[in-house]
């Protein structure tokens, strides 16, 4: 249920601030994605979408920190 | 970067494993909570690439497993009335009620759909106007704000046609809730990383520090796995309980504060029964009295009768991490996706479905 996928934005189709509206690729499948939780969103970025709604933008520099690295990200704080 | 197969590379994987094997000294117990990790640990074999004394046990977080019967029945009988269109997300339409499922509602000629957004719903609600048209807004955090949406949009554009029946559920009650039984064997947890995504990690803090539980917010790809329970068995190993984030390409401490918002005013905190579960407090979500409106509960005000549910499936033990699927007696014979016997062997991400699909295809 709570399967959501990557894919890019292609262009933004509708920049309506409440519903904006863009067309995402998934591996060369077109879909027409919600925008409206991610405000700041460009053509050229990597959206995880879910149920038609992209909920974050995926950050290549923190990707490549986890792929180049054993230890990972570490908390930012400590929680004890 | 694609961010799918950079996150499946076997190389990276068997680096991963051996680390894990090469800090590991004790047994631990380590709880993924989300469905979606589940169905991704027995697809890829995880479990083969870790320490024999490493356990990982499958939490609650499937929605569809979790969604109690009696508002399945609920379901039924406002899809079968005449002029109602009722929409669903797949994994819903063959969840048992207690006596049948949506699926046989369609076959008997009700009008039951199965929509991929719920603003789809709104659509067919003004294709529709002589029809109701009711959607069956289930799911967690992730799917709480596409929901939200849906609600808010039909109040907006006065869709007096349309309403929603709620069964939205939270993930920290349900982790504390796992965390005090006294049956528990759970050490340490792989949050959900895209319930992550929309609410951050803050709120698994306090859990953290007072349960004295490693938690670490992990990702979907056997990658991210392996590297949530490196990332797990290290602070176990070290003593620390603390909340890391390995999906960090993705989730950002104070979550996605947009969806966050729209979530906050169309639902409040209620309590929940979780199917197999109970009653835990303040775990759910339901419309605020300003969108009641668009509760399919009021606009179709009907007593069912609640019957108990069959006590040969111990779905309930699965969905707590206290029983495997394959610990079940009626596990393949009796109770197989194409005859469940509860939700956990219907949903692609319930325990018994995953094992039953990719146990099959291993052996």
């Amino acid at each position: 249920m709570c399967l959501a996928v990557p894919g890019k934005i292609l262009k933004i189709l509708d920049d309506d601030p409440v519903m904006p509206q863009g067309q995402v690729s998934f591996g060369g499948i077109l879909k027409s994605v919600n925008l409206a939780y991610v405000p700041k969103a460009r053509p050229g970025d990597y959206v995880i979408v879910h149920v038609g709604f992209a909920i974050s933008i995926l950050d290549e520099q923190e990707a490549q920190n986890i792929l180049a690295t054993l230890e990972g990200p570490q908390s930012e704080e400590s929680a004890l | 970067m694609k961010y799918v197969d950079e996150f499946r590379d076997s190389e990276t994987v068997r680096k991963f494993s051996e680390a894990i094997q090469g800090i590991q000294t004790k047994p631990w117990t380590l709880m993924e909570v989300c469905g979606g990790q589940t169905h991704s640990i027995v697809k890829y074999g995880i479990q083969e690439l870790l320490p024999q004394e490493l356990t990982l046990l499958h939490g609650p977080g499937c929605p569809v497993c979790v969604t109690p019967a009696h508002l399945i029945d609920k379901a039924i009988a406002i899809a079968g009335l005449k002029d109602v269109i009722f929409c669903t997300f797949g994994d819903m339409l063959r969840v048992p009620g207690s006596q049948g499922d949506l699926s046989s509602v369609k076959a008997q000629g009700g009008d039951v759909r199965i929509v991929y957004s719920p603003m789809d719903v709104l659509e067919l609600a003004k294709e529709n106007p002589e029809k109701q048209v009711v959607f069956f807004a289930i799911g967690f955090e992730t799917t709480a704000p596409a929901n939200a949406m849906a609600v808010y949009q039909a109040r907006q554009e006065g869709l007096d046609n349309v309403s929603f029946l709620v069964s939205q559920v939270t993930v920290p009650p349900a982790l504390r809730s796992i965390l005090d039984s006294s049956s528990t064997r759970v050490e340490a947890f792989l949050a959900a990383g895209h319930v992550c995504t929309i609410m951050g990690y803050k709120e698994y803090e306090p859990i953290a520090k007072e349960y004295k539980v490693p938690i670490v917010v992990t990702g979907f790809e056997p990658v991210d796995i392996l590297q949530g329970i490196y990332m797990c068995v290290k602070q176990l190993e070290e003593g620390r309980a603390e909340v890391e984030n390995q999906y960090s390409r993705s989730v950002k401490k104070e979550g996605n504060l947009p969806a966050q918002k729209i979530m906050q005013s169309v639902f409040e905190i209620v309590p929940r029964t979780w199917r197999g579960v109970g009653e835990i407090p303040a775990s759910g979500l339901g419309l605020r009295p300003e969108y009641a409106q668009f509760d399919a509960e009021r606009r179709f005000d009907m007593e069912l009768p609640i019957f108990e549910e069959s006590s040969e499936c111990i779905s309930g033990l699965v969905l707590q991490g206290i029983k495997k699927p394959d610990q079940c007696s009626a596990f393949g014979n009796q109770c197989t996706p194409e005859f469940p016997l509860g939700a956990t062997m219907v949903s692609s991400e319930g325990a018994c479905a995953a094992y039953y699909r990719y146990q099959k295809a291993q052996t």
